[in-house]
């Protein structure tokens, strides 16, 4: 791996640590319930894309299905505490 | 595993990288900056897509380089966030403006030609 590709790499880490920390800033300071779920989904969104830049630098093919595994996990933690804002309750 | 590839694939994988990162920093940003809401549930759409599609083309290409055979595994994670975020910020949003109707703020409804029927 050339050193361009590892710096960019360090670089897009800083960015999504900075990313996840803003968006762990709404989360806390939200003032209403479907703010903090916005920022959550924010939140897994940036740490699966930490997942793959992890993978593209150690080279290992597990932190693609880590990645895949963490989106589907977020995408149905999400689409339920939605459904509990709007109805009160997750299965009806 | 030969782990060489040519520069030009290690340039165009680092432009994808950080141009994913930056958008999911965008996106970050967008929903710590904006002011309501409904403001705020447009910004992690773009960051999530863009940078999602961003690191998994630059995978899928430095990968393949590296290996000599082509490998598109990480596109499915792009696949799959293209199909699921518009799914979550319709529910998010309804869920929204339910909860503000509840509580008996005004919710703005979209001006078209005809009234929606409630």
């Amino acid at each position: 791996m050339s050193s361009l590709l590892s710096w960019a790499l360090a670089f897009a880490l800083g960015c999504l640590a900075l990313a996840m920390m803003l968006a762990l800033a709404r989360m806390i300071v939200g003032p209403r319930a479907e703010d903090r779920v916005l920022a959550f989904d924010c939140l897994y969104q940036n740490t699966m894309l930490v997942i793959l830049a992890l993978g593209l630098i150690y080279r290992s093919s597990s932190y693609f299905e880590a990645a895949l595994l963490i989106a589907l996990f977020g995408f149905v933690g999400s689409t339920a505490m939605s459904k509990f804002l709007l109805r009160g309750e997750i299965i009806e | 595993m030969n782990t060489w590839a040519p520069l030009w694939v290690d340039a165009l994988t680092a432009v994808l990288v950080v141009v994913g990162a930056l958008a999911a920093l965008i996106g970050s940003f967008g929903v710590l900056r904006l002011k309501s809401f409904f403001q705020r549930v447009h910004a992690p759409t773009l960051g999530a897509t863009l940078g999602t599609w961003g690191f998994t083309l630059a995978t899928a290409v430095q990968v393949s380089f590296e290996r000599g055979q082509l490998y598109l595994h990480a596109l499915l994670i792009a696949v799959f966030i293209a199909l699921t975020v518009p799914v979550t910020t319709v529910l998010l949003m309804r869920a929204a403006v339910f909860r503000g109707r509840t509580r008996g703020e005004e919710i703005p409804v979209p001006s078209t030609d005809e009234p929606p029927r409630e």
